[in-house]
């Protein structure tokens, strides 16, 4: 009996340590910038980087490298990137999978089939022949193109819409049917109010993709001065720059900050935006 | 007076054929499938159409183009770091095992009662939701010399001379970059796996409880079986995930001292040195191979699910499900 204690406190003792570790190992990279975001230029080159800084209040990197990195632009450009893309992805979302799920006509499948074959392609692979493409429209350097591309690019909240639609009864719109209703006001008045909690979700995923996204912002709008995002703003750094890890570490913590008061806030939503399609079944 | 009563009744015609439920249908479709499938098209049919085109021509993205037939592919096998870049993803496979076993038993362990789990789960998922370049950046600060990595381990009793260059070493440093992407998507995969345990029914728990199961045998009777679906998942992923492994290599390294896998020669060699005809044959050699490993996968899901499918008439749809959970998977990797 005793032995028995021994061991389940042994187990327990162990399933603890590993979580601790496994948490100090997914946290100590981002804690190790904070710390040294706080550092003084002269405390950086002097002290280890483990050391704690001597103020925590030493806000001089933050300001420096929202400065230089012209980050006040660049939150402005992302902000409007993430409004249009969503706007965008959320209307023309929702409209395909209504029309995809509520309506049997030839091609359906096939519409389907089309839009898993493409999400299964790797996005970087086909980028040698979009830039040929946006070049040719002219998108390159420009706000709107990059938007456009971004809203066409990713195809996977349809497939969060297309689930949601299933459960929603079809006798819904049946009795709407019946009373008069076009298709369009059975979508917009009937359907759409209670698609929320789907266009919260993907909104979020995406939301965070396309914040997030730098290859496709460093590629397409390589004007960074004038059309600086704030993934790609942190390329300032890049250079001359590169060894005042104080400086740099500023920047990156102010870029994530943005996905922290997100993940704080909408934890719950990220997480079953994250399952939800891929438990079932 | 005769050709407008005409016109007045074909515009009643078409009014009344607007209103009925057909023209309604025409309509609906129209507005709310043209836009998709625009977007469909140009950002993803058409380039792909255009790359197969463009691998078999000699050009760059602006100026003379040349038809040069096979010659790029031939290229593609025989530049020694094209194939040295594909034998990289065998790191990166070792690193998704890895990932998974550990996701795994995280998630076990976290789906059970546990004090703070959630905080736990939190800290362990928030990589995953930082920015490629903010990466890029945190790890070259991490690996520095005598920098952070270094002074962990020297706490840990190591000497700073015995310790190689992260990621300058090229016995090693790829073992680096693998395991920056094992921090960044353990915690997603664990979040994951958390759910499918979650979807378990709870009842089954407490009878097996009551029945006297240890927490191994729930493991092994319960949890695996109702996760046996999303691991073979995961597994197959990761296969062509680490075929097409780019963001480490490309936000730290950028490709440099032998760490440039197959992707990241492939953007160098595309918007740098700007030979698109050879990036584009690389891209569709690439594409080859990950198309016969999704016809593999599929093969492979028919043989495990076959039993389960022939009780089940609707299996058409769910196999329809089940690839677009795996469309989904990708694109959180990506």
């Amino acid at each position: 009996m005793q032995l028995r204690r021994i061991k389940r406190i042994l187990i327990g003792f162990l399933k603890y340590l590993s979580l601790l570790f496994c948490s100090f190992v997914a946290v100590l990279p981002i804690v190790s910038c904070v710390i040294t975001a706080f550092k003084t230029e002269e405390e950086y080159m002097q002290t280890n980087v483990m050391e704690l800084p001597q103020s925590w209040f030493n806000l001089d990197n933050f300001v420096q490298a929202f400065e230089r990195a012209n980050m006040g632009k660049a939150f402005f450009h992302s902000l409007v990137i993430l409004f249009f893309v969503l706007v965008v992805s959320v209307v023309v979302g929702t409209q395909l999978a209504y029309v995809l799920n509520r309506f049997k006509f030839p091609g359906n499948g096939l519409i389907r089939n089309l839009f898993l074959f493409a999400s299964l392609l790797p996005g970087v692979a086909m980028q040698v022949a979009v830039y040929s493409i946006m070049h040719d429209l002219n998108f390159i350097n420009s706000l709107p193109g990059y938007i456009i591309m971004m809203c066409g690019t990713d195809v996977i909240s349809i497939y969060i819409y297309i689930q949601f639609f299933e459960n929603i009864p079809e006798s819904l719109d049946e009795s709407a049917i019946v009373d008069g209703a076009s298709y369009f006001k059975i979508f917009y008045r009937i359907l759409l109010p209670l698609l929320k909690p789907a266009i919260v979700t993907s909104c979020i995923l995406k939301g965070v993709n396309t914040y997030n996204e730098y290859y496709n912002a460093n590629l397409y709008l390589q004007d960074k001065k004038a059309l600086p995002t704030v993934a790609t703003s942190l390329y300032t750094f890049v250079g001359p720059l590169g060894s005042k890890y104080n400086l740099i570490c500023a920047g990156v913590i102010i870029s994530l900050l943005p996905a922290l008061v997100v993940f704080i806030t909408c934890q719950k939503q990220i997480y079953s935006g994250l399952t939800s399609g891929a438990v079932k079944g | 007076m005769k050709t407008s009563r005409v016109q007045k009744k074909s515009r009643r015609t078409l009014g009344t054929w607007v209103k009925s439920r057909d023209g309604q249908k025409v309509f609906l479709f129209i507005s709310f499938m043209t836009i998709p499938l625009l977007l469909l098209f140009t950002f993803t049919y058409l380039p792909f159409a255009e790359m197969f085109g463009f691998s078999f021509l000699d050009m760059k993205y602006t100026g003379a183009r040349e038809f040069v037939g096979l010659k790029n592919y031939m290229k593609v096998f025989q530049r020694e770091d094209c194939f040295k870049a594909l034998k990289l993803s065998l790191y990166y496979m070792g690193g998704s095992i890895v990932q998974l076993v550990l996701s795994l038993y995280l998630a076990t362990v976290l789906s059970f009662k546990v004090k703070g789990g959630n905080i736990f789960e939190g800290f362990m998922f928030f990589p995953y939701l930082i920015n490629g370049i903010a990466i890029g950046f945190i790890f070259k600060f991490f690996y520095t010399r005598g920098f952070v990595f270094d002074t962990v381990l020297q706490w840990c009793g190591f000497e700073l001379e015995n310790l190689p260059y992260w990621l300058r070493d090229q016995s090693i440093n790829n073992i680096s970059l693998v395991a920056t992407s094992v921090w960044r998507y353990f915690g997603q995969n664990m979040v994951l796996f958390i759910g499918a345990i979650m979807s378990v029914d709870g009842e089954l728990y407490e009878a097996a409880q009551l029945d006297g199961a240890s927490k191994t045998q729930q493991f092994r009777y319960i949890i695996l079986p109702s996760i046996k679906t999303i691991i073979t998942l995961n597994v197959i992923l990761s296969i062509s995930g680490s075929i097409s492994a780019f963001e480490p290599s490309y936000v730290i390294t950028g490709g440099s001292n032998g760490t440039g896998t197959y992707f990241v020669v492939m953007h160098e060699i595309a918007h740098t040195q700007q030979k698109v005809g050879l990036a584009s044959a690389m891209a569709i050699i690439l594409l080859l191979i990950i198309i016969a490993v999704t016809v593999l996968q599929k093969l492979f899901f028919k043989y495990v699910f076959r039993s389960a499918e022939e009780e089940d008439p609707n299996a058409a749809r769910k196999r329809e499900k089940m690839l677009a959970k795996m469309a989904r998977r990708k694109v959180g990797r990506a």
